[in-house]
C-alpha cells in the first residue's frame, strides 16, 4: 500500500460544503478566456496580520465576458470577536454595524458556493488569499483551490517594454483607478472595491496583445 | 441581503430622466437586476436588424455611436453620452433594432431589464409621458406626428445644435423632366446625354406624378420585364415624396431614410398636388453635411467643447471616404485630413486652456509625434504627442512642469474622446518624460543621437517626426537647431537609424509571393504598414536628416526634395514617393472598410490587378534599401 499516507488524507473528515468544492475542480478543462468565469473579490479586514487579524467583510462579482451582473454579486459582513478600532475608519465597519452579519463558518460556506471554480482577481492578491486561508484553516479546511489573477501584477505586465525600467513596484488600487481611468465608486467597501477590480481587469486585457497575451499561460504567469 | 452595488448603480440613475421621477425603492428594485457591461472602443452591443433584447441602456462612462446603414454606408444618427439612454426601441415596439450600437471609445453600459423597468413604472404615468414626448418631440416632419408611437429618441440626429444640420437644403433646381408620354427610350436617352441619374415625370400642370431612376431601369427594362419602348408611366415610382423648398438637410435626410429613397421632389406647396421647382438627392444632402472641409474647419475652431470637435472630426471621415471614392490625388487628402487634425488638436488645446486655474506661467509648444507629426495621417491613429516649455530657474522648475502636465491630461483625455487613442506605450505630452523643458529635451535628443541603442531608435522613429501644433516657434526652432548641430558631430546615429530601415526586407519573397505574417490571429495576413510603409518612412528620414533638411516632414514630400537635391537618383526617389502614397491609399481604403487601422491586408480579398499594383510599389523598397547599405555603408555594422 504504497500511497496510504496519501489516502489518509482523503479519509479526513471534510464537510460536505467542502467537499462540493473540490468536486467542481475534478471536471475542470481549461476553456477560452472569453467563456471563463472570473470571480473580482475584496475583503475588508481587522488589520494586516494573517494570524491576528479577522475578516469583516467580503464582496465579490462574478463575470464571464464584460457583463457583471449586479443582482449576482456577493456581499457578506462576518461576525468576529477581534475588533480594532484604528481602521474603522478606512472600511467604516463597527462592531455593532447595521448589517446583517453571519458567522465565520456561514460566511465560508457562502463564498465557497459563490466561488466555486472560477479564476480569482483580487488587487494585492496574495493578502486576500492569505486571509481567507487562514480563515479556513481555522475551521480544520483546507487552502483554497482556485488559481489566483493579481491584477498589480498583471497590469505591470500589460506595460510597454519601453517603459519596463521605470515601473514601480508597487500599485495601489487607487493608482490603477487614475491610469486606467475606472471611476471610484464606493471605494473601500469590500463590493465596491471588488467591482473596481473587475473593471480595472477587464480594462487592462482591453489593452492587452490580442494576438499574444490573451491566453492562459501570459495571464496566470506570475 | 445588502447590496451596495446595486445602491450605487440605483445613486447614478436617479441623477437622470425618466429615473429620476421614481421612488427609491422602486428604483432599486431595477438597479438591483441591472447587468454592468464593459465594452472596449468598437465592440457592438446590438446590430441593426438583430431581434430586441430584454434590456435598454443607459451608458455609465465614455460614449456609444448609434449608426444606420444607408445605400451601404453607415451613417451616425447618434452619440449617447454619460446619463443617455439607448436602445429603447423593443421597450415600445416588438421589433428588431433599426440601428447599430457600437462603442465610440472605452466605456461602460448599464443594462436595464425592459420587464423589471415595466413592472415598476407601470402606475407612474408620468414616466410614460416622458418616454414617449420624448420620442415625439424630436420628429420634425409631418410624417411623424400621425404615426409618432414610430418615432424613437434614437433614431434621430441628436447634434440639433449643429448649424449644418439645420441649413436648408440646398436642392437642384430646375430638375430634368419628362411627360407621362415620353417613352422609356427617350427618357433614358435624355439621361444619358445629360449624365444624370434621374429624371421626373410630370402631368400637363406640370405636377410630378413618378420618378425614374437608374435603378429603375436595371431592374425594369434591362431583366426584360418590360420592352424598352414601354411608357415611363409604366416603369415610374409613384407617387413621389414631396416637400416645400425651405426643408433643413437634417429634414431631407430624415425622410430619405424613412421612405427609403434617394430623391425628394421640392413642389410648390410641398405636396404633389403642386407644381415642381426642384429635386433634393442624396447625393446634396451629403453634400452639405460632410463634403466640405472649410465648413468642417470651421466648426472645429467655433467648438467650445470637446462634443462638438468630434462631431465635426467624425464628418472628416465621410470626407475622406468620398475623396477616396473620387480618386481625388492622395497628396491633396492628405493635406487637408492634416489640416483637420492639426485644427481639432489645436482647439483641445484652447479648450484645455480654459479649464487651468491659471494662464500658462511660461511659453510652451505642443508636438505632434510620429504619423501626425509628418502630416499623414489619414484615419483615426494613437495619438503620439510633446509638450516643450521655456527654461525656468531650478526651483521653479517641479511646479511649471506639474502645470504643464496636468493641461496635456486634459488635452490627451478630450483627445481621445473625439477618437484618437492613447498611445499604447504612453509617449503623451501627459507622461512626465515627454513634457519637458527646452534644455531637458536637447539634453534628451543629443543622448539618443551620441549614444544610440536600441531604445533610442525605437524612440527616435517617432520623435524625429515632430511638428509644432500649438504656441511658440522660437522654442521648436531652437530644439531644431540644436539638433542638426549634434547630427554634425556623429554618423553612428545614422548607421542605427540605417539598420532600423532595412530590418524588414522587401515584401516579396523568393518566388515573388507576398510575405504574410506567420503565426497569431493575423496569421496569413499581410501587414502593409511593416512590410511596405515603415521601411520607406524610415528610409525618407535618414536621408532627409543626413542631409539637414529642416522643415519636410511628409514621407513623400521628403522623397521629392531629395529627387530634387541628386538628380542622378531621381527616378528612384520619385518612385518612392509614388508607392509611399499608394501604399498609403490601399491601407486607408482597407482601414474604412474594415474600421480598423488598416494594417492587416487579406491577400485573399485583392483582385489580381490590386496585386500586381501592390507588387509594383514594392520595387522601390528594395531599391531604396540597397542604396542605404551602401551609402552608410551597413554591410557590416549588421
Amino acid at each position: 500500500m504504497a500511497f496510504k499516507w496519501f489516502h489518509k488524507e482523503k479519509t479526513k473528515d471534510y464537510p460536505d460544503f467542502w467537499l462540493a468544492y473540490l468536486d467542481a475542480f475534478n471536471t475542470k478543462k481549461k476553456e477560452s478566456v472569453e467563456s471563463t468565469r472570473f470571480v473580482a473579490f475584496d475583503t475588508e479586514t481587522t488589520g494586516f496580520d494573517r494570524k491576528k487579524d479577522r475578516v469583516l467583510s467580503i464582496g465579490a462579482v462574478a463575470f464571464v465576458g464584460k457583463s457583471i451582473e449586479v443582482n449576482k454579486s456577493f456581499e457578506i459582513y462576518v461576525e468576529q470577536d477581534i475588533f480594532k478600532g484604528e481602521t474603522v475608519k478606512i472600511h467604516g465597519l463597527m462592531k455593532k454595524g447595521s448589517e446583517e452579519k453571519i458567522t465565520e463558518l456561514e460566511a465560508i460556506k457562502a463564498f465557497l458556493l459563490y466561488i466555486k471554480d472560477a479564476i480569482l482577481v483580487a488587487h494585492h492578491a496574495s493578502f486576500d488569499r492569505n486571509m481567507v486561508n487562514e480563515m479556513l484553516l481555522r475551521h480544520g479546511l483546507d487552502k483554497l483551490k482556485n488559481e489566483f489573477i493579481d491584477t498589480g501584477v498583471l497590469f505591470n505586465k500589460s506595460k510597454h517594454v519601453i517603459y519596463k525600467e521605470s515601473l514601480q513596484e508597487h500599485y495601489s488600487l487607487d493608482d490603477l483607478c487614475k491610469e486606467l481611468n475606472v471611476p471610484k465608486i464606493d471605494r473601500h467597501t469590500a463590493s465596491g472595491d471588488a467591482l473596481i477590480t473587475a473593471f480595472v481587469f477587464l480594462k487592462i486585457l482591453s489593452r492587452l496583445d490580442k494576438r499574444k497575451h490573451l491566453e492562459w499561460g501570459y495571464l496566470l504567469s506570475r | 441581503m445588502k447590496n451596495s452595488i446595486a445602491e450605487r448603480v440605483c445613486d447614478f440613475l436617479k441623477a437622470y430622466p425618466p429615473f429620476d421621477l421614481l421612488k427609491y425603492d422602486k428604483l432599486l428594485e431595477i438597479a438591483e437586476e441591472v447587468v454592468i457591461i464593459y465594452l472596449e472602443k468598437a465592440d457592438v452591443l446590438f446590430k441593426e436588424g438583430d431581434s430586441f433584447n430584454e434590456h435598454f441602456y443607459m451608458v455609465r462612462n465614455g460614449s456609444v455611436s448609434l449608426t444606420h446603414t444607408h445605400n451601404d454606408t453607415q451613417e451616425i444618427v447618434s452619440m449617447s453620452d454619460a446619463g443617455d439612454i439607448f436602445g429603447v426601441r423593443p421597450l415600445i415596439a416588438q421589433e428588431n433594432y433599426k440601428l447599430t450600437a457600437t462603442a465610440h471609445e472605452e466605456s461602460i453600459v448599464y443594462a436595464i431589464p425592459i420587464k423589471g423597468f415595466q413592472l415598476a413604472v407601470e402606475n407612474n404615468s408620468k414616466v410614460y409621458k416622458y418616454l414617449v414626448t420624448a420620442f415625439a418631440t424630436n420628429a420634425y416632419d409631418p410624417y411623424t406626428t400621425k404615426e409618432n408611437n414610430e418615432i424613437f429618441v434614437d433614431y434621430l440626429p441628436n447634434n440639433s445644435h449643429d448649424i449644418v444640420n439645420f441649413q436648408t437644403a440646398n436642392y437642384t433646381k430646375n430638375p430634368v423632366t419628362c411627360s407621362e408620354k415620353t417613352s422609356l427610350r427617350d427618357a433614358a436617352i435624355k439621361m444619358s446625354v445629360l449624365k444624370i441619374g434621374c429624371i421626373i415625370v410630370i402631368d400637363q400642370e406640370k405636377k410630378p406624378v413618378g420618378i425614374i431612376t437608374n435603378s429603375d431601369i436595371k431592374n425594369k427594362i434591362a431583366t426584360g420585364k418590360y420592352p424598352i419602348e414601354t411608357a415611363v408611366t409604366n416603369i415610374m415610382s409613384s407617387p413621389v415624396i414631396t416637400n416645400k423648398k425651405d426643408l433643413t438637410v437634417a429634414d431631407g435626410q430624415l425622410q430619405m431614410i424613412k421612405h427609403n429613397i434617394g430623391h425628394l421632389c421640392i413642389t410648390k406647396d410641398g405636396t404633389i398636388n403642386s407644381k415642381l421647382i426642384g429635386v433634393l438627392s442624396h447625393h446634396d444632402v451629403l453634400v452639405t453635411l460632410g463634403n466640405n472641409p472649410s465648413v468642417i474647419l470651421k466648426e472645429i475652431n467655433r467648438a467650445t467643447r470637446t462634443k462638438k470637435l468630434r462631431t465635426a472630426r467624425l464628418k472628416a471621415n465621410t470626407l475622406l471616404k468620398n475623396y477616396l471614392e473620387q480618386n481625388i490625388p492622395l497628396s491633396h487628402i492628405i493635406k487637408i485630413i492634416s489640416q483637420i487634425n492639426d485644427a481639432v488638436t489645436f482647439q483641445a488645446i484652447e479648450i484645455a486652456l480654459l479649464k487651468m486655474p491659471t494662464p500658462p506661467p511660461v511659453k510652451f509648444s505642443w508636438l505632434a509625434l510620429g504619423s501626425q507629426g509628418r502630416k499623414e495621417q489619414l484615419l483615426y491613429t494613437d495619438q503620439d504627442n510633446a509638450l516643450v516649455f521655456e527654461d525656468v530657474p531650478k526651483e521653479k522648475y517641479q511646479e511649471t512642469q506639474a502645470y504643464f502636465i496636468e493641461l496635456a491630461k486634459y488635452v490627451t483625455k478630450s483627445l481621445n474622446k473625439i477618437g484618437f487613442e492613447y498611445c499604447e506605450a504612453d509617449m503623451m505630452a501627459s507622461n512626465p518624460e515627454w513634457c519637458k523643458s527646452l534644455t531637458e529635451w536637447k539634453n534628451q535628443f543629443k543622448n539618443w543621437i551620441l549614444k544610440p541603442d536600441e531604445k533610442a531608435i525605437l524612440l527616435s522613429s517617432i520623435f524625429f517626426d515632430y511638428s509644432r501644433i500649438y504656441g511658440d516657434e522660437e522654442l521648436v526652432d531652437e530644439l531644431s537647431n540644436t539638433i542638426y548641430k549634434t547630427l554634425e558631430e556623429t554618423s553612428l546615429f545614422f548607421k542605427f537609424l540605417g539598420r532600423d530601415a532595412i530590418k524588414s526586407p522587401s515584401p516579396l519573397g523568393f518566388f515573388k509571393q507576398f510575405l504574410v505574417e506567420e503565426n497569431g490571429d493575423q496569421k496569413d495576413l499581410f501587414n502593409i504598414k511593416s512590410r511596405g510603409l515603415m521601411p520607406l518612412i524610415d528610409s525618407a528620414r535618414l536621408l532627409i536628416l543626413s542631409k539637414q533638411i529642416k522643415g519636410v516632414n511628409n514621407t513623400y514630400e521628403r522623397f521629392e526634395k531629395l529627387a530634387e537635391l541628386e538628380p542622378n537618383n531621381k527616378e528612384l526617389y520619385n518612385s518612392c514617393s509614388y508607392a509611399f502614397k499608394a501604399l498609403s491609399k490601399f491601407k486607408t481604403k482597407q482601414g474604412l472598410l474594415h474600421n480598423n487601422s488598416g494594417k492587416f491586408i487579406e491577400l485573399e480579398t485583392l483582385t489580381k490587378e490590386e496585386k500586381l499594383k501592390l507588387k509594383r510599389c514594392f520595387k522601390p523598397i528594395h531599391e531604396i534599401q540597397e542604396t542605404l547599405k551602401f551609402r552608410f555603408d551597413l554591410k557590416n555594422f549588421i
